[in-house]
């Protein structure tokens, strides 16, 4: 596949915030971006995955933080200076939620236009894809566009209250 | 009225006006041919809150008129009568009345009672007149004009010993002349020695006439008597008094509206031009004697009222208006042209008679100009009063202020860190100002905080009274208690849970709690029991109004249900399900309608409430040995007194009203069952001990129950000791809900900004004890 650069980009163009997590670069609506703060220390909630790393307060909301990298299953990394959380708003079936996703490092706000991307490829039963919109490639980097809406209704957070 | 009561008339009134307003919408908002039922609704829950409230508080004027008012939208709301122009103009009135009758209690002035008393002919009027136009509804809409004229006003001065002023006196009578006029006006003004006692103050009235032209004032002294016979609460005074200025008869007769029948008035005009008369003073004259027939001789209602119709085409005639406009006017109801009328002769009374007892009835071509001023005078002069210097504000409002004041306290914090680590010269002030800025940042917090809490007391302290003066005229023996009043809650939840509360009072002392005889015949003590109990429950505020009464008659209420087509006939319901039934609108067991309960809107009223708040309620009923009413309120407004409790790295919140007391056990005292549960004595009983740490699976400090601390809680009825490291401090939290980005988590019932600005769990306690008990049985 070409390089499309971001200026060639045309119709059906859409904006990602893209972040590094584990050496792989992903991408994110930038219009659920609420907004970008540093690593800071939660109040954890007992009995909860292990991804879910607690609740903020986040100008008066409470509001829960994701660890990316566990609700992956990527293996835990220490938290450095570049952590930082990326605050996106979610739509499901329960309503609109706040909640807040621990990545590694923020890159750059990009322009993906429609024949940049392509459909996630099937892995088949081993690698869950389900919340993976699609690949698409900025400037021969790979950016794979994930679909927080589809990441929460997945059962992040929905699971939580059968316990 | 003791001073206890007294301090809830101000949310009484404020409630009140509020509820006028609300209703003035609706009832502007109110299609006349198609009447939305919601919003008669509205305006009839309005009626009854203030009936009710008023009852309460003794003002019983203002109870009998809305008590009629009520029986009026009573027939709308059953479709039995037609919302018409006529009516939707007299409720209109009547709120004005209601209006000025809250503000004259408000101001301890008198009330206008020949009003009020208008109005609620008015109204009665309109509810026998129901039965009559149903009767006859042809020949009213094809009444004769011409022919009717004479007979009206033949037979309004046949129905009223009262009405003087005859077609035939008619040019003696003055017409007001235009407003634009200088005018000279003498007034003879000698009150009755008893003016004072009827609240009526000689000085106002005097201060008013001068805002209406020059004033010039005599005083006669001559009733004066010598000092020793002097009665300091009689009015010996009397005044003669010149006014210059462009003003009506009626606007003087005004000022001196509450003081008629107190005084001897006598109102002449020393320079005047020639009253104008004409055909339409005539023709105005003959219906003002034929509305006076009716206003004041009620034995003849229903000829003078049939008469008042008739009579108004004459007018239109006069005016040279079309004959189909005059031929159209018949057919307006009755009661229309009477309420308009109305009015006019009460408020705008003229005449250079000497005073009557009564107003005779005179023409003023521009009615409207003085009832208004006075309206406004009034306004302004209940606006001063009523401003106790408190206002309303939303609750986003404050959310968003506390919200903005948390982040504040943040960033303070931020710099203060900072500030501890700067050097040089500017370092040491910089210090002071920050602790200046941490120190008003806590004052502002608190002050911020401080504005949404109330204890539930507010609320419940009219029930005593309450209580005891329904008891009394109802015949009832009746031990009232209450508990928890010290629960505070969210200002907003506490004004709306106010008229639930009242409502579910009522009912309960009047038709829960049967009367001592029936009691005594029924085996139980002649003293009936009704309880009132507020606490935080489950992460809920739990009111409960419970009574050892008669409870509810299921079948009763089924059978209700059916007659009003409430459930269809084949539907089986049983009997938790026929008690829901009594909080469909529109619904009562009552046999009769007292005007304390039993309009079947009170259950209504009080579900709607307590669902705006986002709570619920519920009946659980014991036929035969009462009723208890649960209204449960989320905490969602609320806040919470609390208790902040570190275990290991962590903190957390208990609602302190469930901490019983906390102590320091020894590991021997403890005692386990079966090798697992730990318990110990706690005043002679066993209770479990939860070790927090385990349950929430964070790392303790310790181990050992001699270096924590056992907190003793309650939750469900159930009492258990909390191992937690340490007790830290007490404060006022604002729970957050978890739910709104999360989900529910158990044994959490929501979350708080602490000052610093991190998050702190606050414990559901009935949550954790299931989940305790949950986990103990598990393994």
């Amino acid at each position: 596949m070409n390089a499309v650069t971001t200026s060639e980009t045309s119709s059906g163009a859409e904006q990602f915030l893209t972040f590094v997590l584990g050496g792989e670069e992903y991408g994110v609506t930038i219009l659920q971006v609420q907004g970008i703060q540093g690593w800071d220390r939660v109040t954890p909630i007992p009995n909860t995955p292990d991804y879910i790393l607690g609740v903020i307060n986040l100008r008066g909301a409470i509001v829960p933080i994701v660890d990316l990298r566990r609700r992956f299953g990527m293996p835990a990394a220490e938290f450095g200076p570049t952590t930082v959380v990326i605050v996106v708003k979610v739509v499901n079936e329960r309503g609109e939620r706040t909640l807040g996703l621990v990545v590694d490092a923020v890159s750059e706000v990009c322009s993906v236009g429609a024949e940049a991307r392509q459909p996630a490829p099937d892995f088949g039963s081993g690698i869950k894809t389900d919340f993976v919109k699609g690949l698409a490639t900025v400037e021969n980097r790979m950016v794979i566009l994930l679909d927080i809406d589809r990441l929460v209704s997945e059962g992040l957070l929905g699971s939580l209250s059968t316990h | 009225m003791t001073l206890d009561l007294t301090q809830f008339h101000d949310a009484f009134f404020e409630e009140s006006f509020e509820a006028l307003d609300m209703m003035e919408a609706s009832l502007l908002k109110l299609d006349l041919g198609a009447p939305d039922a919601e919003l008669i609704n509205t305006i009839f829950r309005v009626a009854h809150s203030i009936k009710g409230g008023s009852a309460t508080f003794g003002f019983s004027e203002i109870a009998s008129f809305t008590h009629s008012l009520e029986t009026l939208l009573d027939e709308l709301r059953a479709n039995r009568l037609q919302v018409t122009q006529a009516i939707s103009d007299l409720l209109l009135k009547s709120v004005d009345a209601m209006r000025d009758m809250l503000r004259a209690v408000q101001s301890k002035k008198p009330i206008d009672s020949q009003r009020v008393a208008d109005l609620q002919f008015d109204t009665e009027m309109i509810l026998a007149q129901r039965n009559g136009a149903a009767a006859q509804p042809a020949p009213q809409a094809s009444a004769p004009v011409t022919p009717a004229q004479p007979t009206a006003a033949e037979s309004a001065n046949a129905g009223s010993a009262e009405a003087g002023a005859s077609p035939d006196a008619a040019p003696q009578a003055t017409a007001s002349t235009p407003e634009t006029s200088e005018r000279r006006w003498k007034i003879s003004f000698r009150p009755y020695p008893e003016l004072f006692a009827r609240g009526n103050d000689p000085l106002r009235m005097l201060r008013e006439l001068a805002e209406l032209g020059s004033l010039n004032v005599e005083v006669d002294l001559e009733r004066l008597p010598s000092f020793d016979a002097l009665e300091t609460q009689n009015c010996y005074l009397a005044w003669t008094l010149e006014l210059c200025g462009a003003v009506d008869e009626s606007a003087i007769r005004q000022v001196f509206d509450w003081a008629e029948g107190d005084c001897d008035l006598s109102i002449t005009l020393e320079s005047a031009e020639p009253p104008a008369e004409d055909l339409t003073n005539y023709a105005l004259i003959a219906e003002f004697d034929a509305m006076q027939a009716a206003g004041g001789a009620p034995s003849y209602a229903p000829v003078a009222a049939n008469a008042a119709a008739p009579a108004a085409p004459p007018v239109d005639t006069a005016n040279a208006a079309p004959a189909t406009n005059a031929a159209s006017a018949p057919t307006a109801p009755p009661a229309d042209s009477a309420a308009n009328a109305k009015d006019t002769p009460a408020a705008a009374p003229a005449s250079t008679q000497s005073p009557a007892r009564k107003p005779e009835p005179t023409v003023s071509a521009e009615p409207h100009p003085a009832p208004e001023r006075v309206s406004k005078s009034e306004t302004a002069a209940a606006s001063g009063i009523g401003d106790s210097g408190s206002i309303r504000v939303s609750v986003e409002k404050i959310d968003e202020l506390m919200n903005t004041v948390g982040e504040l306290v943040i960033t303070q914090s931020m710099l203060s860190q900072l500030g501890r680590n700067l050097e040089g010269p500017a370092s040491e002030q910089f210090r002071l100002g920050l602790a200046e800025l941490e120190r008003n940042m806590r004052e502002l917090q608190d002050s911020v905080m401080r504005v949404r809490m109330l204890p539930i007391s507010f609320v419940f302290s009219r029930f005593p009274r309450m209580v005891r003066d329904l008891a009394q005229r109802l015949g009832k023996q009746i031990e009232f208690v209450m508990t928890g009043e010290q629960t505070e809650l969210d200002k907003t939840v506490l004004e709306k849970i106010g008229d639930p509360l009242v409502h579910l009072v009522r009912n309960s002392i009047d038709h829960g709690i049967e009367k001592p005889e029936v009691r005594v015949a029924k085996g139980k003590s002649p003293t009936g029991h009704l309880r009132l109990d507020a606490c935080h429950r489950g992460g809920n505020i739990c009111v409960e109004v419970s009574d050892d009464g008669g409870g509810l008659d299921p079948a009763r209420i089924l059978a209700k249900a059916r007659a009003r087509g409430l459930v269809g006939p084949n539907e089986t319901v049983t009997d938790e399900q026929a008690c829901e039934l009594i909080f469909l609108p529109g619904f009562s067991t009552a046999e009769t309608t007292t005007d304390v309960s039993g309009r079947g809107v009170g259950l209504d009223v009080v579900r709607r409430n307590v669902k705006e708040l986002g709570g619920s309620i519920e009946v659980r009923n014991d036929p035969g040995r009462g009723a208890r009413f649960i209204i449960t309120l989320p905490l969602t407004l609320a806040i919470v007194d609390g208790q902040s409790i570190a275990v290991g790295q962590q903190n957390y919140i208990v609602p302190l009203i469930s901490i019983i007391e906390s102590l320091q056990i020894k590991q021997g005292s403890l005692n386990r069952i079966a090798g697992r549960g730990e318990v110990f004595a706690f005043r002679g009983d066993y209770v479990p001990v939860i070790r927090l740490h385990e349950l929430f699976n964070v790392e303790p400090r310790s181990r050992e129950l001699d270096e924590g601390l056992i907190v003793i809680v309650e939750g469900d009825g159930r009492r258990v000791g909390l191992f937690v490291d340490d007790l830290l401090g007490q404060q006022q939290v604002v729970i957050k809900s978890l739910e709104t980005n999360y989900g529910h988590i158990d044994g959490v019932s929501g979350a708080t900004i602490l000052g610093d600005g991190s998050v702190a769990l606050i414990l559901d306690l009935p949550g954790i004890i299931r989940r305790a008990g949950a986990g103990a049985r598990a393994n």
